[in-house]
């Protein structure tokens, strides 16, 4: 019963911290390393990844498949399978802790109740053989030590606030009864249930239709604003990121390799990975053309290329790209100004930012 | 649900019909009852015509085998031919082996699942390890060496339990043949648990869990083994029946009058009636069990819906 209460006092408190000091973030991310120990070798996941996200800002972390997104967005959550997953380097600092310092039961605590996760595919991630009201409710029972009636009335006002229809007659519902979008919407409703400082989205609205993915996004966007959370979104789909994220962090083989506002990332891509993104969605001014796709395949992360990681793939490859690995540049405009929070890492950025 | 469950007390019957009869042709080809009875001797024809006649020996068989089953469904099973009534012997028998399958069973459920889940759990681990040879050994050796061997050196040798069991059954002396008896099952319960529960424990579900901030012991216990037992309740169930068959190796070892001991005198004596008799209710405890699974595999896992 005291935990529970020490939990709920603790997590009323340092929201208001981050409103009265505007400049410390809400989760600051420096040089983490993730290892992956393999029979085959040592995989290296996340190799000194930066990032921060304030309380009420969108971060996008953009990446293919294997670039170490979900791999860093798993260790801030302290939900890595370890072994095989090893963290060995660096700091996850979660309104003013290093959460890497924690023991298991305050990581435990604070998972779920001031961080949160939202899973790709819902039907998969939710439980198949509970139902939804208790999976909702259960965030309620263990978190806040109420018991069965009140987590139940706890978890209809959820799915009402994620608008579930006749959330009441649905409570008692197993995941499989539900449509794609209103599964996606119970983990997002099982994710705000406490109302976290800040959620993670792990490509939220790749499993969906289309239709769906809007309807879903907005909903998503709409309770950040309203609770003032930090909002992690992880996908590998351009799209989806234009309209909801302030800033955009573009991942390769472990490694951030652009940061920027999202606006200005897709206007003036400074990294030639993320102009061969943007270049290769299908637009229809140029329909009956062929598809621009970066040739070659992201690295093995057994053996990630020496110098800069994308360099095989590079149009723009020059001798000191296979050498030495590129750190994260300050970019300027022409005139030296620096751009606010735009970073590349690549040698020949201005060159690219020209292009 | 309720029609599926007449549906499934349907198709009872014909597997109950065609289960009987097998065993009833079956008993019948092992040879000439009455030549049994008299062992060694020949007997004198007169005898031999009145047992012939009194039990119908000499109608066809499948007329014998209308003539047993009307029988049957006035409660009436025979008399073995030492003259008592096979249901005196089936109410004897059966309480006997029900109590030693019910201990037997609650050490295979026990024992199996959590030697299942810890080396599960940690796979490639000590534990892990030491319940994957010791299982391999179990399922190895045939239940009577480990019987005979156990009942030596548990029950003569070091004096920790009954050696046998005698009437009357008290727990303490069917702990020993309950061990005997759920070993192997309990190493294939500990097995396939070993495996479902290694397997879910990479699945997404399990991962919101640990997300969601639920200490380990709930994550375990109400997501991860929950989802783990539905394929170890399937062979649980069909089991059930099968121990209690099976109880026929160790109930001789420990002289238990159960279900098996009379079955394996029935066999040896060619005593028709009495084996047909075990065996139909045999049939009839495997066919409950199995659609016991059937209906319970619809509550552990909901989307399983009979129509």
């Amino acid at each position: 019963m005291s935990s529970s209460t020490s939990t709920s006092s603790r997590s009323t408190e340092p929201r208001r911290d981050t409103t009265d000091s505007k400049d410390a973030p809400l989760l600051e991310v420096r040089g983490l390393h993730v290892e992956f120990h393999t029979r085959e070798g040592v995989a290296k996941a996340v190799n000194g990844v930066d990032y921060s996200v304030r309380a009420g800002e969108t971060l996008a972390i953009l990446g293919e498949s294997g670039s170490g997104k979900s791999v860093s967005a798993q260790a801030v959550m302290g939900i890595l399978d370890s072994p095989p997953a090893k963290i060995t380097g660096g700091e996850i600092v979660f309104k003013g802790r290093d959460l890497l310092t924690l023991g298991s039961e305050e990581r435990r605590k604070i998972r779920g109740a001031q961080m949160a996760m939202v899973f790709q595919d819902a039907l998969s991630s939710l439980n198949p053989v509970h139902t939804v009201g208790m999976q909702l409710g259960e965030m309620y029972r263990v978190h806040k030590g109420l018991n069965r009636k009140d987590a139940k009335a706890k978890a209809i006002e959820m799915m009402d606030r994620v608008r579930i229809p006749a959330a009441a007659q649905r409570v008692g519902d197993y995941p499989h009864q539900f449509s794609g979008g209103m599964r996606q919407r119970i983990m997002i409703a099982m994710a705000l249930a406490l109302e976290p400082d800040l959620i993670i989205a792990d490509e939220p609205t790749t499993a969906l239709d289309v239709t769906v993915q809007a309807q879903v996004m907005d909903l998503l966007a709409e309770l950040q604003a309203e609770y003032h959370m930090g909002l992690i979104l992880i996908t590998h789909d351009l799209g989806v990121v234009a309209d909801v994220a302030d800033k955009i962090a573009v991942m390769y083989a472990g490694r951030i390799v652009e940061t920027a506002p999202v606006h200005e990332l897709y206007a003036n891509p400074a990294h030639p990975y993320t102009r061969g993104l943007l270049d290769s969605i299908p637009r229809l001014d140029q329909k009956g053309q062929e598809l621009y796709a970066i040739k070659g395949l992201p690295p093995n992360l057994l053996r990630i290329p020496p110098g800069c990681a994308f360099n095989p793939r590079c149009p723009r490859a020059q001798d000191i790209c296979r050498t030495t690995v590129p750190p994260l540049f300050e970019v300027t405009d022409d005139e030296g100004v620096p751009a606010p929070g735009r970073a590349s890492a690549c040698h020949f950025w201005k060159e690219t930012l020209h292009d | 649900m309720g029609r599926y469950v007449l549906r499934r007390l349907l198709q009872m019957i014909p597997v109950f019909i065609g289960t009987t009869f097998l065993i009833f042709v079956m008993v019948h080809a092992l040879g000439d009852p009455v030549n049994a009875l008299f062992g060694d001797k020949a007997p004198d024809p007169a005898v031999a015509a009145q047992i012939r006649a009194q039990y119908n020996l000499n109608d066809p068989l499948w007329l014998q085998y209308v003539k047993y089953m009307g029988n049957l469904f006035r409660w009436d099973f025979g008399n073995t031919f030492s003259g008592q009534t096979v249901t005196s012997l089936l109410a004897t028998a059966y309480p006997a082996t029900l109590k030693l399958t019910a201990v037997a069973f609650t050490i295979e459920v026990v024992f199996g699942i959590s030697f299942g889940l810890i080396s599960g759990l940690r796979r490639g681990g000590v534990a892990d390890n030491s319940v994957l040879i010791l299982t391999l050994v179990v399922i190895s050796i045939p239940t009577f060496v480990t019987g005979y061997v156990l009942q030596y050196l548990v029950g003569v040798k070091w004096g920790i339990l009954p050696a046998t069991a005698g009437d009357p059954l008290t727990l303490q002396s069917l702990l020993l043949p309950g061990i005997v008896l759920a070993s192997v099952s309990l190493a294939y319960v500990a097995r396939l648990t070993r495996t479902t529960v290694a397997e879910n424990s990479k699945a997404d579900y399990v991962r919101t869990a640990t997300a969601k901030g639920l200490p380990r012991r709930r994550v375990v216990i109400n997501h991860l083994l929950r989802n783990s037992l539905i394929p170890v309740v399937t062979f649980l169930g069909t089991d059930l029946g099968a121990l209690m068959g099976g109880a026929l190796v160790t109930e001789r070892i420990f002289n238990i009058h159960g279900v098996g001991f009379y079955l394996y005198q029935g066999i040896v004596r060619q005593n028709s009636n009495t084996v047909v008799g075990f065996v139909t209710i045999l049939v009839i405890v495997f066919l409950a069990a199995n659609l016991l699974v059937d209906l319970l595999y619809a509550v552990l896992d909901p989307r399983i819906r009979y129509a």
